[in-house]
């Protein structure tokens, strides 16, 4: 019989960097897959990124994760979203070649050391007692393991629609697993339910690109990978068309057809990519929505036109894909469909990703109710750190939503819950000005360092940077002027009498390197990288300083751990109102319990109250 | 960490308030404030003053070090004269130092708590005390809160989430189909929140209750003794008094100290049908003024129906017990029958007024909408730059929305992503 340590079902992008940091961690690793080839597919929009999903892509690279280098390596059309603004709220983004991408993603996964793929369909668990301890395939055979890693996606009661068609699926072309589903449902776990859809896939050859706007790449392509120096793939543009009168006309006479409209879906789709119809219907008032025409791959014709996913019949599906600008004579090579999946209510799990009520098993990706490449990845960072750390005795890894946007979202689904299928966002960061993607690095790869997941050559590329950025930085704070320089190079501060350092200059708005050099010329000396870095990292601290407050008193909350066992029927003088929240959220921090509906200044005194009664009498 | 300070006795007129202060700066306010730092656990007399320098008040100063007080933390208390005024001054002062903020109800024994200076006994004991305390607060924010107040609150919070919403569309969706300059609108929004907010506070500084303590009108009709009685509580013939009916025409007020809270008493004309045009006046003036005073003394002659309907918490008497020796509920102005049950009754009903509707919330209020409304100024000088720093701008709204928390309950992200989906077509 096989044994690991770590198992991981399934090798999507959660499953992927699952196993990928779980081995790094030095740990026995197996990931278990249909086959090999479907590790690393993109079953949705050919693309890495954007904002809040760049800088997770960012955090999952400062930690060496996967996902960042292969989506460098299959970039085609780089772009920095925001590049205009500030850049706490820019974010990278690339169109992916869906070939590059997966081929890389493999042999990621095949070279990296503790890592064995097994091909075969999971089917069922292995139990010591209510433990998990393996994974049973549909040929029998038996494989154990200490911990396992859940990553399958839509499979629970996953349903097809397209029009009113439907049938079990769990995405095109792949069959969904039903033994395993079964078993899960008699973890008798709250369950929901969410729909997602996808466009028709057009044939590249069939459009008439000369008539429509393009939208090319980045000049200066930002690539996700700290370690990357620019794209290996040919960049390309993506072509912009609108739908018309004409295109709505034809989706509202059919709507009755939709599997949405027609009351064959039940799941709750995500509100900001709403289904053509969706869109119509909703926004009646816009006589037409944009389009982009992105190509799925260097070497095939594959269009994704991004913005009219459906799930009206495929006949209807030509008709108005005919009726846009360029696409008169388009085929469609695969229709538009709508899927419908349950999950997991990510409230079960703690930061962890472990299943409070299953030990040994540990939940990530869409089956946790989130959408998106870039959110799956992280959580299967998450949970194959974690699970390493666990197999190795040692305290698990928590994220904050003070250093991270991995934080925020673990934070966000395992108090919070989902709604909709969870996507990320920039505004969901309350720190968002601290936690940019141009410093993942810095706030990320020291933890990943002590934590042992990081490898030589980042540490070293790292720590190079560093010791540069803090020379960099020792400079610009050691040279200060008087009020009466800085009018002399024109710059009209308060008359006030006192010094500003270097670094106190770069905060303001317009001053960059070049006002500092004509302060003193060796600033110039500071090599370029250092010195946007140091730019953006002025910009900020202003602010930075003023949240540091917030983040403390954040930290300090955080800091009293509240037991898993706590029993909260003994606290005197908390309302039971309270007591059955709390024993239903089971808060692990009183930062957690504070976020909790209806808390109040004193049951939170009351409750700490109680923690520091149990913390003496254990050390007593 | 901040420094805190909070009132620690009850708010109102009083022989002594106590103004604690604790936290690592609380020595420092502490000499800005009386010049020096006294030695620990020493009663020391000190000249308070405010920050230009003016005296403040007469006070014992009281510290205790980091390690050996109440909360673990360096402690200075104020232990001043309980006047209203002084004590909302000094909180006005040591609000204007750097470090130093309100504290947040039951702070100070949470403090206690993490610096382990309470056993678990004693929290117990305590926690009795603060579960009063908050659910008083609360009861009485949801009051204040219900009414007209409440309601431009929920404005308020509705143009802030609106604002931040257009800000964040542009940022969280620079690649979709969204509108690119949206300062106009956050323009909008944010100049009104900020006009009405200034507005409010200006109502909440000049609070009436803290200048001019309660109003306590006494009305009845012509004759019944009212000036008399005024003039017996007063100590002092503030009033005409005759035989004739109508003698006071104008309403005659006498601020007093009624068991210690302020009180304006009115005197007012007699209600009646008037003879004279100046006497109607005087009349409409008198019904006006004890309509809105906080609390009307209603006169009425033996065996008559008050000319007024007394409302909850209005105090009702026989007018003229001199002539009536056994009548219940009678007082008079002449011999000072029934005055000292009359003045308890009136000052236990607005000492509860004053415990339960006073200072505390306002002051929290009052706190919370300044940092909103310099936040949201902040945010309007940058809006107009807010195609290329919305992140900034974004940051201050962030901040005003917060200060109001204590105000409407907690506003998150989830308020601002459901604006932004209900208002634009997203998903390219």
């Amino acid at each position: 019989m096989k044994h690991f340590d770590v198992l991981v079902i399934g090798g999507g992008h959660a499953g992927a960097d699952a196993a990928h940091a779980a081995a790094r961690m030095g740990v026995r690793t197996g990931l278990i897959t249909l086959t090999r080839d479907s590790i690393g597919v993109m079953s949705c929009n050919p693309a890495i990124g954007g904002l809040g999903k760049g800088h997770l892509v960012r955090e999952i690279d400062a930690l060496d994760g996967v996902m960042g280098c292969v989506a460098d390596k299959a970039g085609i059309q780089f772009r920095l979203l925001n590049r205009r603004k500030g850049p706490a709220v820019q974010g990278p983004r690339t169109q992916a070649d869906r070939k590059i991408y997966r081929e890389e993603m493999q042999q990621e996964i095949e070279l990296q050391e503790n890592l064995t793929v097994i091909e075969g369909e999971a089917s069922d668990f292995l139990f010591a007692g209510e433990a998990v301890t393996g994974v049973v395939l549909a040929d029998g055979s038996e494989i154990t393991s200490r911990r396992t890693i859940l990553t399958t996606g839509t499979f629970l009661r996953g349903v097809i629609h397209i029009g009113d068609v439907s049938r079990p699926g769990g995405r095109m072309g792949e069959k969904p697993s039903i033994r395993l589903a079964e078993r899960i449902e008699q973890f008798d776990l709250p369950l929901g339910r969410l729909k997602t859809g996808t466009p028709p896939r057009l044939d590249g050859k069939t459009i008439d690109w000369s008539r429509l706007e393009m939208q090319a790449a980045d000049d200066e392509p930002t690539l996700f990978s700290f370690l990357s120096k620019g794209p290996s793939a040919r960049q390309i543009s993506c072509g912009i068309t609108h739908t018309n009168e004409k295109t709505h006309d034809l989706i509202r006479e059919n709507l009755s057809r939709s599997a949405m409209y027609g009351g064959h879906i039940d799941g709750v789709g995500p509100r900001y990519c709403p289904s053509i119809e969706d869109k119509i219907v909703r926004f009646s008032e816009k006589d037409s929505h944009q389009i982009f025409l992105e190509p799925e791959s260097l070497s095939d014709d594959v269009i994704y036109p991004n913005g009219i996913s459906t799930s009206l019949p495929e006949d209807v599906q030509i008709e108005y894909v005919r009726s846009i600008e360029g696409l008169e004579k388009a085929k469609i090579l695969q229709p538009g469909y709508a899927i419908e999946y349950d999950y997991v209510d990510p409230r079960t799990l703690d930061s962890r990703l472990s299943l409070r009520s299953v030990t040994g098993l540990y939940l990530a990706g869409q089956i946790n109710g989130t959408t998106g490449y870039e959110e799956a990845a992280a959580q299967g960072l998450v949970a194959g750190l974690n699970a390493a750390l666990d197999v190795l005795g040692r305290d698990p890894v928590t994220f904050s939503r003070s250093n991270s946007y991995i934080g925020v979202m673990i934070d966000d689904l395992t108090t919070r819950g989902v709604s909709e299928p969870y996507r990320m966002f920039t505004s969901r960061a309350e720190f968002r000005l601290s936690l940019r993607a141009d410093n993942a690095d810095q706030r990320l790869t020291p933890i990943g360092i002590e934590m042992g997941c990081v490898g030589e050559h980042r540490r070293q590329v790292f720590e190079d940077k560093m010791d540069r950025l803090q020379s960099g930085r020792v400079k610009l704070e050691e040279q200060t002027y008087t009020p009466k320089q800085l009018k002399d190079i024109g710059l009209d501060v308060n008359q006030d009498g006192s010094r500003r350092s270097a670094f106190q200059l770069l905060s303001f708005p317009e001053v960059s390197f070049l006002t500092l050099n004509a302060l003193d010329t060796s600033f110039s000396e500071i090599d370029e990288e250092i010195q946007e870095q140091l730019e953006k990292d002025a910009l900020y601290a202003n602010y930075i300083a003023r949240q540091k407050r917030d983040v403390e008193q954040m930290k300090r909350d955080e800091a009293h751990v509240i037991p898993k066992d706590m029993r909260y029927d003994g606290i005197e003088g908390l309302s039971n109102e309270l007591k059955s929240k709390l024993s239903n959220a089971r808060p692990e921090n009183l930062r957690q319990a504070a976020r909790i509906d209806g808390m109040t200044p004193a049951a939170l005194t009351l409750l700490l109250a109680k923690l520091r009664q149990q913390a003496r009498n254990k050390s007593a | 960490m901040d420094t805190i300070f909070a009132l620690s006795t009850a708010r109102g007129k009083a022989g002594v308030s106590i103004m604690r202060i604790s936290g690592p700066a609380a020595f420092e306010a502490c000499e800005a404030i009386c010049g020096d730092v006294p030695s620990p656990r020493i009663a020391s007399l000190r000249l308070l003053k405010t920050s230009d320098g003016s005296a403040l008040d007469q006070a014992l100063v009281l510290t205790f070090d980091e390690g050996s007080s109440f909360t673990g933390e360096a402690i200075v208390e104020f232990h001043c004269h309980g006047s209203v005024a002084v004590t909302a001054k000094l909180s006005e002062t040591l609000a204007g130092l750097s470090g130093l903020r309100l504290a947040e109800p039951g702070e100070f024994t949470r403090r206690a708590l993490e610096n382990d200076c309470l056993d678990l006994s004693q929290v117990e004991g305590l926690a009795d005390l603060i579960e009063a305390d908050t659910e008083a607060q609360r009861k009485q924010a949801l009051r204040v809160l219900s009414g007209d107040l409440g309601q431009r609150v929920d404005g308020w919070r509705q143009s802030l989430i609106r604002a931040a919403a257009l800000i964040e569309v542009t940022i969280d969706f620079a690649d979709e189909d969204v509108p690119v300059d949206v300062s106009p609108e956050v323009k909008s929004l944010l100049n009104k929140v900020k006009t009405e907010i200034e507005r409010e506070i200006e109502g909440f500084s000049s609070a009436e209750r803290i200048r001019n303590g309660f109003e306590v009108a006494i009305v009845g009709p012509p004759n019944a003794g009212k000036s008399t009685l005024l003039n017996y509580l007063a100590g002092r013939e503030a009033a005409i008094t005759s035989r004739h009916a109508g003698t006071t025409r104008d309403v005659i007020e006498v601020r007093m100290d009624l068991d210690g809270l302020a009180v304006t008493l009115l005197d007012t004309a007699g209600l009646r049908e008037a003879v004279d045009e100046v006497e109607a006046i005087g009349i409409d003036r008198a019904r006006m003024r004890a309509q809105n005073a906080d609390l009307r003394l209603i006169l009425v002659e033996y065996g008559q129906d008050p000319e007024l309907l007394p409302r909850q918490g209005d105090v009702v008497r026989t007018a003229k017990a001199d002539l009536l020796p056994d009548v219940e509920n009678s007082v008079s102005g002449l011999t000072g029958a029934g005055i000292s049950e009359l003045v308890r009754e009136i000052s236990s009903e607005l000492s509860g007024r004053a415990a339960g509707g006073g200072l505390a919330i306002r002051e929290r209020h009052r706190d919370a909408l300044v940092r909103g409304a310099s936040a949201i100024k902040i945010s309007l000088e940058m809006v107009d730059d807010a195609e290329a720093n919305p992140e900034f701008v974004a940051e201050e709204i962030r901040t005003a929305v917060r200060a109001l928390d204590s105000l409407i309950g907690r506003v998150d992200i989830e308020n601002v992503l459901d604006e932004i989906f209900a208002s634009f077509c997203l998903g390219k």
